[in-house]
């Protein structure tokens, strides 16, 4: 590992360097290096193409995370032409990066065993990796899938427009009766081009398109960016706005968490602690709106702080709430671990084994629950998480039970964390000035959202204007998790194992 | 069984009486509809335009708000250096044409009478509104604050309105997000499975205008670029209460 870690530029989270101090290796060299970094035990955070200044070559940016050093490692290469060497039959966990830099920008990973489009649209080079006209529509989920043959097996298709009120996404399932052989998962549908609306930026609408990369995840996404504003401008947050995203972003895991609980509760057809849930869950998101008058906290998060600060009183009454959500959140959740019924539905289901989770570089409750101690509060903090820790929510047998309890620990120290917090916040302004952006910097954030690892990665260019922005969602992750949970289950099981994962469509497809 | 019966009685009834009685309080800090004070705003300042995420204040159409462009962001009040913008509470914000979300800059109601069914649809759909919910590159905060409407506390089928699961059961479409390219022809082909008549809601400035992403490539200018709309409820995302009126007022529930 040493060996290769020479190899990259090390940052800490919410860090800018000067660009050129990012090594442009020799791709080869680099393939090598992030294979031996990730067989020693990081994972991949982004891996992602930008222009390279080589005409016709795409510039390779890598940020991997060493979370035993608490180090984040860049570097960056040069795809020649329009292919290069697959790196996903050595590195199981780049396969959607892969083929998301081939849909991007037309450049063919060679011996990718599964090259399919991500977001179905058109690359940004003109170049197209699968040869299609030009003057045709790109259909979503149009094209093939992975397919069982066999007499008796049959295929299922779902979505994008599902029953529910919910995001849409394809999901082709291959089954033997009830058996499900195999689930492929198809999306793109949400794509509303973000990436090439954020090149340019920062400018008045830029902090709203990432508020809104994915609605429940708006504080995370919003700190994420913050941080990385405030690293390309050589400033830092106010300590008592720092203090404030942290509250903001654990309500916001409190709210969905629970509201995942009640989900799960109804799927499993137990509807007290469906109906109990949905209904404390608006409380959490109006503890939200209590800081900054949006539920969903917009608004909230700013460069150099937040938008608003908060009085005693209103603390005071945000700690009365807090004692509330509480109480009325342990009768609902507890119910579920006491009712047989609940329970035979949720263990030894839609299982993800500890290495498969590795192997697929699984971020957050989905970790967790495998038994990966995987945190971007405590691996890669930043911000308040830098002073105040909060305890590592894990369990070990990866099913939905798992998925489900780890959330009900992440609720109760998101609560103790919150409280303290209230009782212990800094003083000071809620938000500092926050000046322009140094020219030609690479800077790195990363929060851990409800889902987990929030990443955005910023490239200024000359004039200190965004010359690449690149947004990656939890979720970009553990959609594959998903698909292999799905492994040997009955297909009336997607709806829970799919709510225990309670991926966002929008921030895949962005 | 016991504990489910204990658990329901720690829990309370939460179902508001709103309509009936008084609506639930909003926070202090609820962006409800914007306010210009006339008496403050400064001629040729154009603070706010300029800091207008989306053009809902533009130097192209002075003296107006466009809340089907508005974020409810704080950027404008945030920019003015007069203080002369401010947020009202009034959550009532829902109109049946798209031109009534244009409103003069100063304190003035939307007229709500504007905003329900006539005649046969009303009849027709007054006390069952069945809704198919299609999110078309939303980034899912109207899809949740639509959603909550079901949960004990807001209670919407008391009202005879349900969301459903099949356009085949649906009266009508809650459409979400500016319409993405890739989901122009799944929500085309779903307004199609609805049996006539049939209606469109539009909840959120992206449905209504694109929004914060209007102008990219990716996506159209909202609901109506595919569907004809019959009602467009301004938010991002709007407050719950905000679409439930909307929605009270569309089938002649609630009138004022």
């Amino acid at each position: 590992m040493n060996a290769s870690l020479t190899d990259f530029a090390r940052l800490t989270n919410g860090q800018a360097v000067a660009l050129d101090r990012i090594p442009v290796l020799d791709l080869t060299r680099l393939q090598a290096s992030i294979a031996a970094c990730v067989h020693a035990g990081c994972r991949v955070s982004a891996l992602f193409g930008a222009v390279s200044p080589q005409q016709g070559n795409t510039r390779l940016y890598v940020v991997l995370a060493d979370d035993e050093q608490n180090l984040l490692l860049a570097a960056a290469a040069d795809a020649v032409g329009d292919a290069y060497p697959s790196l996903t039959p050595q590195c199981a966990q780049v396969h959607l990066f892969e083929r998301e830099i081939a849909e991007q920008f037309g450049v063919r990973p060679e011996g990718h065993p599964w090259l399919k489009p991500v977001r179905y649209r058109r690359s940004w080079t003109g170049r197209d990796v699968w040869q299609r006209p030009a003057g045709e529509a790109i259909l979503p989920a149009v094209g093939d899938f992975y397919r069982v043959e066999g007499e008796q097996v049959h295929e299922v298709a779902v979505g994008p427009v599902h029953a529910g009120v919910i995001e849409p996404g394809h999901f082709r399932f291959q089954c033997h009766g009830e058996q499900v052989f195999h689930l492929e998962i198809a999306l793109g549908y949400q794509h509303r081009g973000i990436e090439e609306m954020l090149l340019g930026g920062p400018d008045a609408r830029t902090i709203h398109l990432a508020e809104t990369l994915s609605g429940d995840a708006t504080v995370a996404h919003a700190t994420a960016y913050c941080q990385v504003s405030e690293a390309l401008a050589g400033r830092a947050a106010s300590a008592r706005g720092q203090a404030l995203r942290g509250i903001a972003l654990e309500l916001e895991r409190m709210a969905t968490h629970i509201g995942d609980l009640g989900a799960l509760a109804g799927d499993v057809g137990y509807l007290p602690t469906a109906s109990f849930c949905g209904r404390i869950r608006g409380d959490v998101l109006n503890m939200t709106a209590l800081l900054c008058g949006s539920r969903f906290g917009r608004g909230l998060v700013r460069p150099g702080g937040v938008g608003f600060d908060v009085d005693a009183e209103r603390l005071a009454e945000l700690g009365r709430r807090l004692d509330a959500c509480e109480k009325d959140a342990r009768v609902a959740i507890e119910l579920l671990w006491k009712t047989p019924s609940v329970m035979a539905r949720f263990e030894e289901v839609g299982t993800v084994p500890r290495a498969v989770a590795v192997e697929l570089g699984l971020v957050g409750p989905a970790a967790r629950a495998a038994g990966l101690e995987r945190d971007i509060r405590r691996d890669q903090p930043c911000g308040i998480f830098c002073f105040s820790q909060i305890p590592l929510a894990t369990y070990e047998s990866g099913d939905v039970f798992a998925r489900a309890y780890v959330r009900w620990l992440e609720i109760q120290y998101a609560i103790a964390f919150i409280r303290d917090q209230l009782h212990a916040l800094p003083g000071g302004a809620a938000r500092l000035p926050v000046g322009v952006f140094a020219p030609d910097q690479f800077a790195v954030a990363l929060t851990e959202g409800l889902r987990g690892e929030v990443c955005h990665v910023a490239i200024t260019d000359a004039q200190g204007r965004f010359a690449r922005y690149k947004v990656m969602d939890p979720s970009f992750h553990n959609w594959a998790g998903l698909a292999y949970a799905l492994r040997d289950q009955e297909i009336s099981d997607f709806p829970i194992c799919n709510k225990s994962f309670n991926l966002s469509y929008c921030g895949h497809d962005l | 069984m016991i504990q489910e019966i204990v658990a329901r009685f720690q829990q309370k009834h939460r179902t508001m009486r709103y309509p009936d009685g008084a609506p639930p309080p909003l926070p202090d800090r609820f962006r409800g509809r914007p306010v210009v004070d006339p008496a403050r705003c400064v001629t040729g300042c154009h603070a706010c335009e300029a800091a207008c995420p989306t053009g809902a204040l533009s130097a192209a159409s002075p003296g107006v708000f466009d809340l089907g462009k508005c974020l409810f962001c704080p950027a404008c009040a945030a920019a003015c250096p007069h203080q002369a913008i401010s947020w009202s509470a009034n959550y009532q914000l829902a109109a049946r044409e798209r031109a009534d979300l244009v409103v003069p800059r100063e304190r003035e109601a939307i007229d709500i009478k504007r905003a329900a069914l006539d005649g046969a649809l009303r009849k027709l759909l007054g006390r069952s509104l069945k809704l198919r919910q299609v999110s078309a590159g939303g980034c899912n905060a109207c899809e949740a604050d639509s959603n909550v409407l079901t949960t004990v506390g807001w209670d919407l089928s008391r009202f005879g309105i349900q969301f459903v699961a099949s356009p085949r059961h649906a009266d009508g479409l809650l459409v979400t997000g500016p319409v993405s390219q890739n989901m122009a022809l799944a929500l085309k082909k779903t307004y199609d499975a609805l049996s006539e008549p049939r209606i469109v809601i539009a909840v959120g400035a992206c449905a209504i205008s694109g929004g914060v992403f209007a102008g990219s490539p990716e996506v159209g200018d909202g609901a109506s670029s595919v569907v004809p709309v019959d009602l467009y409820i301004p938010g991002c995302p709007p407050h719950p209460l905000t679409i439930l009126d909307g929605l009270l007022r569309l089938i002649g529930r609630i009138s004022t």
